[in-house]
């Protein structure tokens, strides 16, 4: 399989990222030899495997569930110290709809 | 004093005898390291004030002859993936330049709780993504041994500040190999714990299922009380685990006589001498205090760095979809709609491993393409995991290489991401598993590099770890 540009720029508006051309070229480049040694997986046949979802199984189903009581939060002002946008007390884009 | 050389006890005795105040040694330590650190670019930022403020709290519960904790005093760096309540925590890149967090990780908490004095933060490959530490957006570390070369990575920074002596002890995270790999390059002592016993509230997330954070010092005794410290349930994260934590320092000492020690074949295969000859030294040496070495399998490791490039690159296009402009801090310039103000803000502000990895892990999660890469490689991972469950059935621990090579020269492999990748080969099955393991220093190479080799266990099983580890220290570190 190869990756091409057309690829690349396709997965690259997937995950919301702007890249050169000059980055596109590489990033086909680089792609196409990662995945091509990731094709070694297929060596194996999982066909009776249980994908690994969960990293240990120590505890009960519900052991990690608390009592739903109130807490404390972050204050907004103080969660909006970092918006590199913000107003009236609310994160702020671009505007999203026109009327 | 010497603050390259001392160890946790030496300040408690040192603070116990009143040769020195805390507050003292933290104005001493932070002199040292602001001189120390432009050789290495081991620390991004230092917080004097909060340092300063934890040693006074240390110097007045002692005037009030109240236990200061464990770590009284003690000067540790803080990796900068690990947030920091009121101080820049970047994460090495450029798009969290100004960040700083409004809350403190559990990790953190607990360390200044123990009586830890936190002189500043650590460089580190951007979001932890690399092996070199040359993925930081404020420039590479340089290994304090040898200072054209890289300090491995991510945990770069925290490594060199320890080996330099600008820290005693330092938090670092490990993903695939984050913490051992440094560790092993720079010649100190690093631990990834079992996965879930130390709390990753608070540690900037890379790949949920694969993030630990865990100690990094300059002999096992302190990275035993340091992981003390921090480990044991923490309610703000869910996936911390209920397990009692044992007294690791209190557990040290013990004789290792019979334990059963496997040799996995396949780590051992085409390993060079220059690394492979120290850790059949250190594999002699536990023969030598009784220990039973026992030949083992774990088929499937060849199989695991392609697993682990899928599962971690598509955890990570996850949680770095988060970075879009509106929260953290930066936001392109000029943008004038939404869409545009994600792409440009994350396509200015990603470095080039962060995009290779984003891309990466949206590719193989994106439609068409899920069971072939992602739902494959988590079936994989079950397979990588029972190999080492049908190893621990036989042995108690497993010693294998940390690394393929020492510590490399800045550039060297920048240009070929695969070749990058290979240097965790050793170090990301333990991962996949999510049992503790650590890197122990166990020699030279013929060029005076640091060479490690690591120690795995069982699942919540970092005493009997750290024992093995210790045992070989006190063998062949003192008369």
């Amino acid at each position: 399989m190869k990756i091409t540009e057309q690829q690349v720029r396709y997965v690259a508006e997937l995950a919301h990222l702007r890249l050169s051309d000059q980055e596109v070229q590489q990033l086909a480049r680089d792609l196409d030899e990662i995945l091509s040694h990731m094709e070694k997986l297929n060596e194996l046949d999982t066909e009776n495997v249980e994908p690994m979802a969960q990293v240990l199984y120590e505890a009960g189903e519900t052991a990690t569930l608390r009592e739903d009581c109130e807490q404390p939060t972050i204050p907004p002002e103080i969660a909006l110290a970092n918006a590199p946008l913000a107003g009236a007390g609310y994160f702020k884009v671009p505007k999203v709809i026109d009327k | 004093m010497n603050l390259a050389s001392l160890t946790i006890a030496d300040i408690q005795k040192g603070l116990r005898l009143k040769q020195f105040s805390a507050v003292e040694l933290t104005e001493e330590a932070l002199k040292f390291a602001a001189a120390e650190n432009p050789k290495t670019n081991a620390y991004l930022h230092f917080c004097q004030e909060r340092a300063l403020r934890a040693a006074q709290g240390v110097d007045e519960k002692l005037a009030r002859k109240e236990d200061p904790g464990p770590l009284a005093g003690v000067p540790v760096a803080v990796k900068d993936v690990i947030v920091t309540k009121g101080v820049r925590t970047t994460c090495a890149s450029k798009l969290l330049a100004s960040y700083i967090p409004p809350y403190d990780a559990t990790a953190v908490i607990r360390v200044e709780q123990a009586g830890g004095v936190i002189l500043g933060k650590t460089n580190c490959d951007e979001f932890a993504m690399g092996s070199s530490n040359e993925n930081s957006a404020f420039g590479p570390v340089r290994n304090p041994v040898a200072l054209d070369r890289v300090p491995g990575g991510s945990s770069g920074g925290s490594a060199a500040a320890v080996v330099q002596g600008t820290a005693v002890v330092a938090l670092g995270s490990d993903t695939g190999g984050s913490i051992r790999q440094p560790a092993a390059f720079c010649g100190c002592v690093g631990v990834t714990p079992t996965y879930g016993r130390v709390s990753r509230y608070g540690l900037v997330a890379f790949a949920s299922s694969l993030d630990h954070i865990g100690p990094m010092a300059r002999n096992v005794t302190d990275a035993a009380i340091l992981l003390k410290v921090i480990a044991g349930r923490d309610e703000r994260d869910a996936t911390s685990a209920f397990a009692p934590v044992a007294d690791y320092p209190a557990l040290l000492e013990g004789d290792v006589r019979g334990t059963k020690i496997g040799i996995p074949k396949e780590y051992f295969q085409g390993l060079a001498a220059e690394i492979g000859d120290p850790i059949q030294r250190a594999i002699d040496q536990f023969a030598r205090l009784g220990c039973e070495l026992v030949d083992v399998s774990l088929p499937h490791t060849e199989y695991a760095i392609a697993t682990y490039y899928i599962i971690c690159t598509a955890e990570a296009s996850s949680n770095l979809a988060r970075y879009d402009g509106v929260r953290y801090t930066t936001r392109a310039p000029g943008v004038t709609t939404l869409t545009d103000m994600y792409r440009q803000t994350r396509g200015e502000g990603f470095g080039a491993e962060c995009k290779r990895r984003i891309m990466l892990g949206t590719y193989v999660l994106s439609h068409g393409y899920y069971d072939a890469y992602y739902l494959k490689a988590q079936k994989v991972r079950t397979l990588l995991t029972q190999d080492f469950r049908q190893a621990f059935e036989k042995v108690d621990a497993l010693i294998t290489p940390v690394s393929p090579f020492p510590a490399f020269r800045l550039g060297e492999k920048l240009s070929d991401p695969w070749q990058m990748y290979l240097s965790d080969i050793y170090t990301i099955t333990g991962s996949l598993a999510g049992i503790p393991c650590m890197s122990v220093p166990c020699g030279w190479t013929a060029d005076g590099l640091p060479v490690g080799m690591q120690i795995l266990a069982r699942h919540f099983e970092e005493a009997a770890m750290l024992r093995l580890a210790r045992a070989y220290e006190r063998a062949t570190c003192e008369s």
